[in-house]
């Protein structure tokens, strides 16, 4: 059923290649043991847009992903209305996670994963050929198809970030997010990321949210850029929003902070 | 009973032949089938790092059979499966509710309930020799009947690997992930720790908690040693639980020792042979 959704969903906008369909989120606001984690969210996201979503740390980045994945309560309302209206309601949201569990000598294998995620057929019996097919042409798009025997321990961030950039293709979401995907990536690794996000948001018109701290990469890559610390504090271009009076004066002094705890 | 008898007695053990040793040929059918469980549940306890968790459902059962013995109980362990489930569930409660870290809180639960067994077995000044059999069980103690409880649970295991596997797999790598993919990540942890305490609870007497946990981890640590997908994973941890559950039982036999301790060298033999040839690298 997923699956037609999102071929559904494909057919409809393929045609179309607008930038007319949009996620809009309507005032969220998260609150967590009476402390309030977000407050006042409004954004507003097309299609075939990459929005990066900054700010320090603590500001709330992850856990409005997660507010949009609908796994932490929150308030307010997320709506999705694609170029003709005909899909309209809870966006289809793939999900690219920060960090997975990625335990030493675990037998689970790239074709694992997506024959447990995209199969009934259990993993642990069958590898089912037309899936693994399907795991291989997602994994073609992110240059990784040479990955699918691999067993996902064995694998470096950047080559996992990818795997699982592929996993969240399918069934093809409306709307993808991304959190903190490069980091820890070296820098070839980032510019390949960056290069086949944009390629795929070209070809599949996906709106896609993506975490990041690289603002280097965000400048070159982004549509927009949204300065996130408990609520929306600057929004627009990167350019307009990097040498905003906010950007500076919440962002640039923790940044550096940022830094040095991430080492 | 009858048919198990007639395969049996085409082995060229004495104790297998027509009319001999009936408890032995009930233990190793007891064996077939309850190797397959350990083999299968001890996959993901050993993916998701519960080995001390396991454990732990040892000495809960425990501590529910002495409770079940005190309130009179026919079969305290009934009263034992009730116990370690609200066990498993007190741990896990307390896990999400707290930073603690997982092993401390295992501990603390794990360490309350042994302590709490002995407590209650030996109220009124009452000796411990009732309940020595618990801690190392008897394999050979198995009843007919209780074959067909084992049966069950293992139809049960299968069915519930069939349908589930795939999702704890996904929570296994990152539950945020799983949930993206529309996995009730909680229902799904629940059900798997209920049928890992169940399935412990049930064989505690036959199997003893000072052995049990090896038998849920060693197949499955082993399996990890030498295998490069799930499906390897799973092939050769049952096969390694059936080996060393039939070689042990058969084993302890010949050699006069107690079939839970011989079957758990064997499988502890089988891991460090694995252990040399163990993947490397990619």
């Amino acid at each position: 059923m997923m699956e037609q959704r999102g071929m559904h969903r494909n057919a409809a906008s393929r045609n179309t290649g607008c930038g007319l369909c949009c996620t809009r989120i309507e005032n969220f606001g998260v609150t967590i043991g009476g402390s309030v984690i977000l407050h006042d969210v409004n954004m507003h996201i097309h299609c075939n847009e990459l929005t990066a979503l900054i700010g320090p740390n603590g500001a709330g980045k992850s856990t409005l992903l997660k507010a949009i994945l609908g796994q932490v309560e929150h308030t307010g309302e997320l709506k999705y209305l694609d170029a003709k209206g005909l899909h309209t309601g809870r966006p289809a949201i793939g999900y690219v996670p920060q960090s997975i569990n990625t335990d030493y000598g675990s037998p689970l294998s790239v074709a694992d994963l997506f024959v447990s995620c995209n199969s009934l057929a259990p993993s642990w019996l069958l590898a089912p050929k037309g899936v693994l097919a399907k795991a291989a042409e997602a994994l073609a798009k992110v240059q990784a198809e040479h990955l699918l025997k691999r067993r996902l321990c064995t694998l470096s961030g950047g080559e996992l970030q990818r795997v699982l950039l592929a996993l969240a293709l399918q069934p093809l979401p409306d709307l993808l997010l991304l959190d903190e995907p490069v980091a820890g990536v070296d820098e070839k690794g980032m510019m390949l990321f960056f290069d086949i996000v944009g390629a795929l948001r070209q070809d599949y018109d996906l709106s896609i949210i993506l975490v990041s701290h690289d603002l280097k990469m965000l400048a070159k890559h982004a549509d927009t850029v949204v300065l996130l610390n408990k609520t929306v504090i600057a929004c627009g271009t990167p350019k307009a929003v990097f040498s905003g009076k906010s950007f500076r004066s919440t962002f640039l002094p923790v940044q550096t902070e940022d830094k040095t705890l991430k080492r | 009973m009858e048919i198990w008898n007639q395969i049996v007695s085409i082995l060229p053990f004495d104790w297998a032949q027509p009319g001999q040793m009936m408890f032995m040929k009930i233990a190793l059918l007891a064996v077939i089938l309850i190797s397959p469980v350990f083999g299968l549940l001890g996959t993901m306890v050993v993916n998701n790092k519960m080995a001390f968790f396991s454990d732990a459902l040892g000495h809960s059962a425990f501590a529910g059979i002495a409770i079940g013995a005190l309130l009179g109980l026919v079969s305290p362990l009934w009263a034992a499966v009730i116990f370690s489930l609200l066990f498993a569930l007190g741990i896990t409660f307390v896990k999400h509710r707290s930073r603690m870290h997982t092993d401390t809180v295992i501990g603390v639960f794990s360490s309350t309930a042994i302590a709490l067994g002995i407590a209650i077995s030996t109220i009124g000044g009452k000796s411990f020799a009732k309940f020595t059999k618990y801690l190392i069980g008897d394999i050979l103690s198995i009843t007919p009947g209780e074959i067909g409880i084992i049966a069950i649970v293992l139809v049960c295991v299968i069915i519930l690997w069939v349908f589930v596997f795939n999702k704890l797999a996904v929570i296994s790598v990152d539950a945020s992930l799983a949930g993206s993919k529309g996995i009730k990540v909680f229902w799904v942890e629940a059900v798997f720790t209920a049928a890992v305490a169940m399935v412990v609870t049930l064989s505690i007497s036959w199997i003893g908690l000072l052995v049990i946990n090896s038998f849920v981890v060693l197949p499955a640590a082993a399996a990890r040693n030498i295998s490069k997908n799930m499906r390897q994973y799973h092939l050769y941890s049952v096969l390694f639980a059936l080996f060393s559950g039939i070689a042990g039982l058969i084993g302890s036999y010949y050699v006069e020792i107690a079939s839970g301790a011989a079957i758990v060298l064997v499988s502890a033999l089988i891991f460090f042979i694995t252990f040399f040839f163990r993947n490397r690298g990619k």
